[in-house]
């Protein structure tokens, strides 16, 4: 679906009406990306971390792919192997820095795009497909993220593996025959590393597929935008080439000048030292913590030191995990405030900006920190804010909010005024 | 309404159990403190260590990776492997060709014979890897008082702050402290153990092994402890990273070349939107 006024592709040159004719790809690609898809012209730099978002899925892909010609997936050199790329392997290096930092990088501009959408309400009707498919490719990002860490078999690596695939050894009765069936044994060895890097090279091409039903699902409704206020007219949008290609153009090159700063001056300054120790099942590092990205949700996980009733602490800290990201599924259900954006909802935004992100601040904080007090304490509070922001404080500011006035049109939000949308409506 | 109640009350079930552990967590640190450990109060973090290849335009110091790598030789590689570096690497330190060769052949690396096809040794060429002390782990335990040296080729990376660490260890060596013995009674160090407050549980196999004065350098440098543990450090940079150098170098063209095209990009964006960006 597209708005009426939306241009129209219409091929000049002969080779492109013969191509149109046999295979109409560049009729998608206009109208996907070019200028046959209107968007709201009043989009903020927010509204950049998709693009970015897809990019980084193909870098991570491009040098994981090259990266695989030289990596090698058994237990008794794939350290060697990762060390291989590193001294030997021509531009190795650069290679290896630019997949493992690229991790990081998609996950910090996922992370904006997924908090861009929990203050602008992109996740409401009739984006709720969109948001269903987002929270999907996270977890498909989630997994394979984690897998990849395993690959270098590093002292992280290993034990990461170990307490991650011990949460499934949390579930009553059948917990460890499904701890023993995903590992391939009793402890990671050969059968979990080869497994893992067989998913790792499988998952991101799902997580592409996943990425073009996203896309698909948001042109239906088309971008929401900062205002939250559908478009009415013609003048509310912009073809997205060249207006946004340009916007975007500009938001890449500051996100590969960030990243680039990464990737040549402190490659190493996201990861942990202890990777450069080979995978040793006899000796536990003092404080096993995974990448920084998983440390909100770890710190959740590890929060839960108190059997309740029946269920065990540890089960608890398991549910509470995968409940912290499921709960995303239910968002658009859970808050029922007809109102979109956070700029026009004063009670939601005192709750974003004073509870939700100094919540993650706490748990992303206490999850790269020792479990020992008082961060397990803070962990706590703030686990307990977390459940009660999505789950208490959304549907009842929704109930008990009054919104701020909303502008008529995006043009009049833009402009100040949109005289002719408004003739058009009254008559 | 059916829908609030469900998810208030699956909310207050996530927040009532986390503030429950939050009580009995609260309640344990008051009646139970956790007890001072010796690591927490005696442990030290690496003192401050400056390379030449620190920073962003920082490069290696190549006559120092030279005494390093002396120090590794005469010293270190007693007990210490350097298995992820070859000989020809040690071209990037400034030694020509003849000298790597001269390098390798004075090491005995592992072979066959190739009449008889039995193990035996046989001098090293440049294409070799540094050979490893020990024949295997267990043998290395036997003559290490039960701890394995580890591998050094990646011990720069391996810590946090890991030059400025292996600086600190070697230099780190002392008595136990008065107040440490009278705080834990029970925390002297055991026999065979040597006390090292940059190392993580104090106490370490490794004996003090530096002396001043211990290797001779041919240009004549400092050979302290001190400045033997510096070298050491910078090798051990090297041997780390040997790429560290082209890495910076490459970063600065790539960081000029993407702010020339972010800054063109701008100025296409802000030229593209002009008419339509509201006017004020």
């Amino acid at each position: 679906m597209s708005f009426p006024w939306a241009n129209h592709y219409t091929p000049s040159h002969p080779v492109m009406k013969w191509m149109d004719e046999k295979l109409p790809l560049p009729r998608l690609v206009y109208n996907a990306v070019g200028a046959g898809y209107p968007v709201p012209r009043n989009l903020n730099y927010m509204w950049n971390f998709g693009v970015l978002a897809g990019f980084c899925l193909m870098l991570q892909i491009v040098t994981g792919v090259i990266l695989a010609m030289h990596y090698a997936a058994n237990a008794g050199v794939a350290f060697a192997s990762t060390e291989h790329i590193m001294r030997d392997v021509n531009w190795g290096w650069m290679l290896r820095y630019a997949h493992a930092n690229g991790a990081s990088a998609f996950f910090v501009v996922v992370y904006l795009h997924i908090f861009r959408g929990f203050y602008f309400g992109s996740y409401k009707a009739p984006r709720e497909m969109i948001w269903l498919l987002g929270v999907v490719i996270f977890l498909l990002m989630m997994a394979t993220a984690f897998m990849g860490y395993v690959l270098p078999w590093g002292q992280m690596s290993f034990w990461g593996a170990k307490v991650i695939t011990g949460l499934f050894g949390a579930i009553p009765v059948v917990g460890e025959p499904i701890q023993q069936w995903l590992l391939g044994g009793f402890a990671p060895d050969n059968a979990a590393l080869n497994r893992f890097f067989s998913l790792h090279f499988l998952l991101p091409f799902v997580i592409a597929g996943v990425v073009v039903l996203h896309i698909w699902a948001l042109h239906i409704p088309g971008s929401s935008n900062p205002t939250g206020v559908e478009v009415k007219s013609e003048s509310d949008t912009v073809p997205f080439h060249p207006y946004y290609t340009a916007k975007d153009g500009f938001g890449l090159g500051v996100f590969l000048l960030i990243y680039c700063a990464f990737l040549f001056f402190m490659p190493n300054q996201l990861g942990h030292p202890d990777n450069y120790i080979p995978a040793n099942p006899l000796s536990t590092p003092a404080h096993i913590v995974p990448e920084w990205y998983f440390w909100p949700f770890y710190a959740i996980l590890r929060a839960f030191t108190f059997d309740i009733f029946f269920i065990p602490a540890k089960l608890m800290g398991v549910l509470a995990m995968f409940a912290a990201i499921l709960v995303w599924f239910f968002l658009p259900w859970l808050d029922n405030s007809p109102v979109r954006s956070g700029h026009y909802r004063p009670m939601f935004k005192k709750f974003f900006w004073f509870g939700l992100i100094p919540t993650m601040a706490v748990l992303f904080y206490c999850g790269g920190a020792p479990a020992e007090e008082p961060y397990v304490m803070l962990s706590q509070i703030a686990t307990a804010y977390y459940f009660l922001h999505f789950l208490v404080v959304l549907p009842l500011v929704a109930l008990m909010e009054k919104p701020k006035p909303l502008p008529f049109s995006i043009t009049e939000a833009v402009l100040g005024s949109d005289d002719e949308a408004k003739l058009a409506a009254k008559s | 309404m059916n829908r609030l109640i469900a998810s208030v009350a699956v909310g207050l079930f996530f927040v009532l159990s986390a503030l429950a552990a939050f009580v009995s967590g609260a309640y344990t640190a008051i009646t139970e403190p956790a007890a001072e450990t010796v690591e927490h109060a005696f442990h030290k973090t690496p003192k401050e260590l400056h390379l030449a290849s620190d920073g962003p335009f920082g490069r290696f110091d190549k006559q120092q990776l030279q005494r390093g790598f002396q120090v590794y030789s005469e010293v270190c590689s007693a007990c210490h492997s350097l298995k992820y570096v070859a000989f020809r690497d040690l071209e990037q330190l400034g030694y020509n060709e003849a000298e790597v060769k001269a390098i390798a052949a004075s090491k005995q690396v592992p072979g066959v014979d190739p009449n008889t096809g039995e193990a035996n040794t046989r001098p090293g060429l440049p294409t070799d890897y540094f050979p490893s002390p020990y024949p295997n782990d267990i043998a290395a335990r036997a003559a290490n008082n039960n701890a394995v040296p580890p591998d050094l080729s990646l011990m720069a990376k391996a810590r946090h702050e890991g030059p400025a660490y292996v600086y600190s260890l070697l230099t780190g060596f002392t008595s136990q402290p008065k107040a440490l013995l009278e705080r834990f009674p029970d925390a002297k160090t055991p026999e065979g153990l040597h006390y090292n407050p940059y190392f993580a549980n104090l106490n370490l196999a490794m004996a003090p092994p530096l002396t001043d004065g211990q290797v001779t350098f041919a240009d004549g440098s400092p050979n302290t402890v001190d400045a033997m543990s510096k070298d050491l450090a910078a090798f051990l940079v090297w041997t780390a990273e040997p790429s560290l150098d082209k890495r910076k170098q490459t970063g600065w063209p790539v960081l000029g070349f993407l702010l020339f095209a972010t800054v063109l990009s701008y100025l296409a964006y802000r030229n593209i939107w002009a008419e339509k960006k509201a006017k004020h």
